[in-house]
């Protein structure tokens, strides 16, 4: 058995909502696992229910060792970060910090001195006398870390801590997370709907739609090797392209064109799925596209245009390439990287 | 700076309140300094006067009732008593009710709060008999107990806690309880140093209201140790009238005065926190 894991977790709202069906994961010690979906698909449920801030409707949840699912939230040493970090308004930011430790009687000495470590960590030292709302966003955020690592817990939780916070920062605190997750080394899973987020700071991902992990896996993993429709569409920026086709005798045809020799034995209507990223320019190649717009991002250009029957498509290309608005494109996939699914279930065929 | 005419019409008018607040009790004050027999000749005082030390004195000191046993020394600190006892349990009991009201979510919290709420319907007034009849069957007449427990509960002051209590975020509460802390210690950690600003003011404005009970203590109490500042304002109008020749009108005006020291204490007293809560929003 692993550190935390959960076995057929199911969780039904009161007022009929299943926001979890029959979950099944298991996080390593130290491992930094992020769960991401999009909004109102389970996340924060699952999250909530390892904190025991929810119910478990069905299922087990073992953490360390024990079986936790009847364990008060107080008695199950688990912190958490929240959204809009939740910090005791009254309390200033040493006593936010020591709240924690003074409830499970730890004497003053040791809380002083865990308290200062804490902060030193964070770089929140200077604050310690203040209230949180003499504090900035990056501040505030840091000190709702710091109250969760103070007490030196067996699983952190981050439930979207950065989503509060603007562009630069979110990066920076991103970074800082990762780095001090990798020093203190404990068990953390965090929750985001942001792939970005998802991908740079996860040891492993778990996709999650409407309540079920549609993929478990390293970033690289779920990158390279999605397994179904909604993996692909979700993971990746810009979004993967999708075309409609239609796979007979291993030959795929598109819209307007055909691969062939495809290495699945899968027939009928399919979506081909085909990364930006994936694609480079070629005389006489497979696709051709029209352009409309260019963004120049510096390092690269995202080029959105139209392919024969005005359907909309991304391709990215360096930077130092350009091209003019309403040039024709003609475009090769590179190292056959494409993937196919079954339209009907959105599986991956090839 | 230029004042600006409507400036200057704001603040006649905030003159005009002060001085209709505040003359009233000047000319009380002025004229409880003077003996009775100018006062009833030459009319009420503006200034002060030299009997102030005699007649406040007098009044504090002098033994009256039917057992000439009783002062208005005594009736004060048992009007402060019965006003202390009733804000102080008013504002614990509605407070914590508040909480299982808020945060224990049991199928009956909103019917149990409506009939609390509709008892703002029945006040002691309307319920004076049945009250009394309990009260005096449980043997609490002529006690400070008995003065005070049927006034504790308050749907007023329950209604803004949990008015109150509603406002604060549920990831307050949860992040509490992660960090260990049981149903108690999010009360007495939380929601009382949260809410202390409502605290006072539940505390100045039910201070007032047990400070002011007339008809309960009237009808509560024989004995006379028991008697409050308002019924002595009463008794002490009507018994000037025997024996002596004049009326005291000069010692009720320095009864009046001295019957107005223990609220604005209260008040005094509380409103720095009240003032501190309102400049500086926490939430
Ligand atoms: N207390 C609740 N009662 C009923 N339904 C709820 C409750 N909380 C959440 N839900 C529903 O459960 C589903 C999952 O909610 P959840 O909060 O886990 O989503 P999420 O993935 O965290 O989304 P977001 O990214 O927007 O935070 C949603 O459909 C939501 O409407
Ligand atoms: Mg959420």
């Amino acid at each position: 058995m692993s550190f935390l894991d959960l076995k057929n977790v199911t969780k039904i709202y009161p007022n009929g909502t299943k926001a979890v069906h029959e979950t099944s994961l298991s996080v390593d010690e130290g491992e930094f696992m992020v769960f991401v979906g999009p909004s109102g698909c389970g996340k924060s449920t699952l999250l909530r229910m390892v904190a025991g801030l929810e119910d478990i409707t069905e299922g087990d949840i073992n953490l360390d060792g024990k079986l936790i699912n009847e364990i008060d939230p107080s008695e199950r040493d688990v912190a958490m970060v929240f959204q809009n970090y939740a910090l005791y308004p009254h309390m200033n930011v040493y006593n936010n910090l020591a709240y924690g430790l003074k409830n499970r009687g730890i004497d003053k000495e040791t809380i002083e001195q865990k308290v200062n470590d804490a902060a030193k960590l964070l770089q929140i030292s200077d604050y310690l006398q203040r209230k949180p709302s003499m504090l900035s966003g990056g501040q505030r955020q840091r000190v709702a870390m710091g109250r969760a690592i103070v007490r030196n817990p067996k699983i952190f939780l981050f439930d979207e801590p950065l989503s509060n916070l603007d562009a630069k920062l979110r990066i920076q605190m991103r970074l800082e997370i990762k780095k001090l997750q990798q020093k203190v080394g404990v068990t953390s899973i965090f929750v985001t709907h942001d792939q970005v987020e998802a991908m740079t700071l996860a040891d492993r991902l778990a996709v999650i739609n409407n309540g079920i992990i549609e993929q478990l896996g390293t970033p690289i993993e779920i990158y390279d090797n999605p397994k179904s429709l909604f993996v692909a569409g979700f993971i990746g920026s810009p979004q993967m392209n999708f075309l409609d086709g239609n796979i007979k005798n291993k030959t795929l045809s598109a819209e307007g064109f055909e691969i062939k020799d495809i290495d699945s034995d899968f027939e009928g209507e399919v979506k081909l799925g085909i990364r930006p990223e994936h694609l480079s320019q070629r005389e006489n190649s497979l696709i051709n596209l029209k352009v409309d717009l260019v963004e120049q991002l510096g390092s690269d250009n995202l080029v959105y245009g139209r392919l024969k029957d005005k359907k909309d498509f991304c391709y990215r290309c360096p930077g130092n390439l350009t091209i003019e608005k309403g040039a024709d494109l003609s475009l090769n996939i590179e190292n056959n990287k494409y993937y196919i699914f079954d339209k009907s279930t959105g599986k991956r065929v090839n | 700076m230029k004042i600006k005419p409507l400036q200057i019409i704001a603040h006649i008018i905030l003159i005009l309140g002060v001085l209709l607040m505040v003359v009233p009790i000047w000319i009380s004050f002025a004229s409880s300094s003077h003996d009775s027999v100018t006062i009833l000749t030459e009319g009420m005082k503006f200034h002060i006067g030299d009997q102030l030390a005699r007649n406040y004195n007098e009044v504090l000191n002098e033994k009256g009732g039917w057992s000439e046993e009783v002062t208005a020394a005594k009736m004060f600190i048992n009007s402060f008593i019965m006003a202390l006892g009733i804000a102080t349990l008013k504002v614990v009991i509605s407070a914590m009710s508040a909480y299982a009201l808020v945060y224990y979510r049991f199928k009956l919290a909103v019917p149990i709060f409506w009939l609390i709420f509709i008892t703002l319907l029945v006040p002691l007034e309307v319920r004076i008999f049945p009250s009394y009849k309990i009260v005096s069957d449980l043997g609490l007449t002529n006690s400070y107990t008995g003065l005070i427990l049927p006034l504790v509960a308050s749907a007023t002051a329950t209604f803004f806690f949990r008015q109150f209590y509603k406002t604060i975020p549920d990831e307050l509460l949860e992040s509490a309880k992660l960090d260990g802390a049981n149903a108690w210690s999010f009360f007495i950690d939380f929601l009382v140093p949260l809410s202390k600003t409502m605290i006072a003011a539940m505390f100045i404005f039910m201070f007032v209201y047990g400070y002011s009970q007339y008809l309960w203590p009237l009808i509560m109490t024989t004995a006379e140790e028991y008697w409050t500042v308002v019924m002595g304002m009463k008794i002490i109008y009507t018994e000037s009238y025997e024996g002596v020749a004049l009326p005291r009108t000069a010692e009720r005006f320095a009864y009046i005065i001295l019957s107005m020291i223990p609220p604005v204490l209260v008040v005094v007293f509380l409103q720095k926190w009240f003032i501190k809560g309102l400049i500086q929003t926490e939430k």
